[in-house]
């Protein structure tokens, strides 16, 4: 190959000075992209805002404070947050076990942390439902024990809990595999417990890529549709989320409504992901070296 | 004892005691991270198969072979087909941008390229039936010269690259970063066109976290069900991608035909945590 | 007698990197271990330590068994070659944290920590720095936060794997000085790894220079310097009569 022969023969430090647009394509790949993301992305979320516009703040605050709306929020937000808790927590054990440990199966366990994002999502809600459903096997095992899984309020978060647990794994996982030994060890020789060695050493330094996976896997679960609308029930006012009461407006073409609806979801994701951000990097700030 | 033996002197009991409490920790760690992990992820796959496979073989065969399903089938692969070649260009065209120039807006650009991630599928595919359905700002200017742009393929192709445009990207920028720029210029200081020394020396670094973006975004593409259910119409044996598919079947109370398509799915899936691992295992700095 | 160690053997898979080493040290003794790199020092320091374990042999300390002890309960003060500082943490906060991390029944009150913590960082020199972060600190400023830390669980004896190690020579030869006063005035015994010769030979009361898994001589300075028990020893120590000669000993 070429450049295996030509690295170091050149001397790097002029062209490198005059760099600025010594290597070509500049108009080409730059029009390509400003093409596809003004087309692809941004024309269709400004289609949103011109909608959300549109509609006015009164006639806005009457959707979303209807009932219905009320309650497809409530029960969307709060699966949703369920959700992550379990995940943020299942993704330190299992972070913990793939970082830490060799043992047989574990490229299989790895493999298995991302099934939720390689399975589509409807695939996974009626494989959800045949085994949650009263006849599955999951499902016959929690009704002798009294807990309804399948089409109630736990099935939702159930199925937030499947697509959402490679956020809360792959984002501390690399983090944890940077840390020191030498701190732990520091740390047990002042005769620090196990425990307290995570939860004043290990978990710190872990805490800015846990607020990350955690506000990913929350904003995964608000919008997240095909697993759980299978599971939910659809009972409005009970077990209805908010895409799906997206998908119904728009199947009725109240394209205001389901954009009012749309849109904050999406506001809220957002917000949750800029707080996360802004969490995130003044958690970061001591770890590596600010003021 | 001479240098020779090395019979290891029987342990002191409290450093026995000491290895046998890390094993227990170890193994109780273990066990329980494998039982959530198979609980949450590996019985719904299991249950899939078992559901499919119910009622013979040969039903089992019926289903898929189906025309509905095939053509199910056919329209998914079709769709992959020409998203991934736009998703690979774009992509690359955006990281060669990003990575080895700098311009006003660039920051701006990289955050917009990852927005994609955050927007969920259903309001994704609101937002194309807003601008590019018949009634939408962009959709009612076509529909004066006669073209519709939702609810046929073209609706599936331009969410669906919506939806997985960033994959490619976000391998791509990162690599870019910190690789090969000193290549690029010295390939063209030795008389390379732009063209040979993308060839060459930018595509041959890249390739591995290319194929690595391009699996991943496949694996989407052939998944994706909320935005697609939006602006697909879902009429049906015509635009009814294999997720879809799945649902219609599911509804119509065939749930066995409906676990049937739905094997296909995963078995896409596997493959791709398959491929994903080689080229993890291979190639650790791809991803 | 503190510190007995006594045919402790090591091995990596069926390399055997600690060959029945036997070392006995006294109170308040400061103690170095010296020899060429791969010798099993930091080994040997690390099962002191309690945070690995020996293949055979015993450990005790005071007359106590400590062979299997956990590091958390032999209440050795480490000090580490990287420092290891917990970065989120200011320079108080990890000085006092071995006193935080005691059980409640023997942990001082939150006042009585907050001013030992200070009586440690002014007996160091940085007691400005207290409310600094570790990433906003020289590289001496940290190596003595670092003893700091190791001396605030008031440890009955203190390791140190090769404490200087990332300092320049001039800063070196201060903190060496500083170390050495300090030790003396707590009146604890030290251990001190290094492959420092000279450092080795200024500070400590006793050397112990391995080679290959097993201490080859160990013994006073100028014993070490008058009668080197093996060709190793002599062969080793050559080059250090210029030291000697240049009158840096104390
Ligand atoms: N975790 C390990 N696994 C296998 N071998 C190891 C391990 N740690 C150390 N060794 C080996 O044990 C021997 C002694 O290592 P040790 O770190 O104790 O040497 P040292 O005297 O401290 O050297 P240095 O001056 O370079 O720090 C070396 O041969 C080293 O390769
Ligand atoms: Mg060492």
């Amino acid at each position: 190959m070429t450049h295996v022969l030509t690295t170091g023969l050149v001397p790097s430090g002029p062209t490198r000075r005059g760099a600025r647009r010594v290597l070509p394509g500049f108009g080409l790949t730059l029009g390509i992209s400003l093409l596809f993301v003004a087309l692809i992305i941004l024309l269709p979320l400004s289609g949103l805002a011109f909608q959300m516009a549109q509609l006015g703040f009164p006639d806005y605050l009457n959707i979303i404070l209807s009932e219905r709306t009320l309650a497809a929020f409530s029960v969307t937000i709060s699966a949703a947050a369920l959700a992550t808790v379990f995940n943020a927590t299942f993704g330190l054990l299992l972070a913990w076990v793939l970082v830490r440990y060799e043992f047989p199966g574990k490229r299989l366990l790895d493999a298995l942390v991302d099934l939720p994002f390689a399975l589509p999502t409807a695939v996974a809600g009626i494989a959800l439902v045949a085994l949650y459903d009263k006849s599955g096997w999951m499902g016959m095992l929690l009704e002798g024990m009294g807990l309804k899984v399948a089409y109630t309020w736990w099935g939702i978060a159930l199925a937030m809990i499947f697509t959402s647990v490679p956020f809360g794994v792959r984002t501390v996982q690399p983090v944890m595999e940077s840390l020191s030994p030498d701190m732990e060890e520091a740390a047990r020789t002042l005769g620090a417990r196990d425990l307290q060695i995570f939860r004043h050493v290990g978990f710190p330094q872990l805490w800015p890529s846990f607020i990350t996976g955690a506000s990913l896997a929350f904003a995964r679960s608000l919008g997240e549709f095909g697993a759980v609308i299978f599971i939910a029930g659809n009972m409005p006012f009970e077990t209805e989320i908010a895409s799906l009461l997206i998908m119904i407006r728009l199947e009725e073409y109240d394209y205001p409504a389901a954009s009012a609806i749309a849109g904050t979801i999406l506001g809220l994701a957002l917000v949750i992901l800029i707080l996360a951000n802004i969490a995130q990097g003044r958690a970061a700030r001591h770890l590596n070296g600010g003021k | 004892m001479t240098a020779a033996t090395v019979t290891h002197a029987p342990l002191h009991p409290q450093i026995a005691a000491f290895h046998r409490r890390q094993r227990l920790k170890r193994l109780a760690l273990i066990l329980s991270a494998a039982a959530f992990a198979l609980l949450v992820m590996g019985l719904p796959v299991i249950a899939i198969v078992a559901r499919a496979f119910q009622e013979g073989l040969a039903v089992y065969a019926a289903n898929i072979v189906e025309p509905d399903t095939l053509h199910a089938i056919g329209l998914t692969v079709l769709t992959a087909l020409i998203v991934l070649p736009i998703n690979i260009v774009y992509g690359i065209a955006v990281a060669w941008a990003i990575t080895r120039f700098r311009f006003p807006g660039r920051r701006i650009l990289l955050t917009i390229i990852e927005l994609p991630f955050s927007i969920s599928p259903i309001v994704a595919g609101l937002c194309y039936l807003l601008i590019y359905g018949a009634t939408g700002l962009v959709g009612s200017w076509l529909d004066g010269w006669n073209v519709q742009l939702m609810f046929n393929l073209t609706g599936i192709v331009l969410v669906s690259l919506f939806v997985t445009c960033p994959f490619v990207a976000r391998e791509l920028i990162p690599l870019m970063q910190v690789s090969g720029r000193d290549q690029e210029e010295a390939a063209l200081t030795l008389g390379a066109s732009g063209w040979q020394t993308f060839r060459h020396v930018t595509l041959h670094n890249i390739r591995w976290a290319l194929l690595y973006g391009a699996i991943l975004a496949n694996a989407r593409v052939m998944g994706e069900f909320g935005a697609v259910s939006v602006v697909s119409g879902n009429i049906r044996g015509e635009t009814m991608t294999l997720p879809l598919q799945v649902q219609l079947l599911y509804d119509d109370y065939n749930a066995t035909g409906a676990f049937a398509a739905a094997t296909v799915l995963t078995l896409i899936a596997v493959i791709t945590l398959v491929l994903r691992s080689l080229i993890e295992a291979r190639h650790p700095h791809a991803s | 007698m503190a510190l007995n160690i006594q045919d402790v053997t090591k091995f990596y898979g069926s390399n055997k990197v600690l060959d029945q080493v036997n070392l006995t040290m006294q109170k308040g003794e400061f103690i170095a271990l010296l020899g060429p790199s791969g010798s099993g020092k930091t080994t040997l320091l690390r099962i002191i330590a309690g945070l690995q374990f020996a293949d055979g042999g015993l450990l005790s300390f005071d007359g106590e068994d400590i062979t299997g002890t956990e590091a958390r309960l032999r209440r050795f003060g480490m000090v580490f070659q990287s420092y290891a500082l917990f970065e989120h943490m200011t320079v108080a906060e990890n000085v006092a944290f071995g006193l935080k991390m005691r059980p409640r029944a023997t942990r001082p009150a939150r006042a009585e920590i907050g001013s030992r913590v200070q009586a440690l960082l002014e007996m160091g020199e940085i007691g400005q720095l207290a409310d600094r972060y570790p990433s906003q600190l020289s590289g001496g400023q940290r190596q003595r936060v670092a003893l700091a830390r190791a001396l605030a669980i008031e440890p009955r004896l203190l390791l140190l794997d090769e404490p200087f190690s990332a300092l320049d020579t001039k800063v070196r030869k201060g903190l060496r000085g500083a170390l050495r006063d300090l030790q003396k005035r707590v009146g604890i015994g030290a251990i001190l790894v290094t492959h420092d010769q000279e450092e080795a030979f200024e500070i400590a009361d006793r050397i112990a220079i391995m080679a290959d898994g097993r201490i080859e001589q160990f013994d006073k300075p100028e014993n070490i310097l008058k009668a080197p028990a093996t060709p190793f020893v002599a062969e080793f120590l050559e080059g250090l009569g210029a030291w000697q000669n240049a009158g840096a000993g104390i």
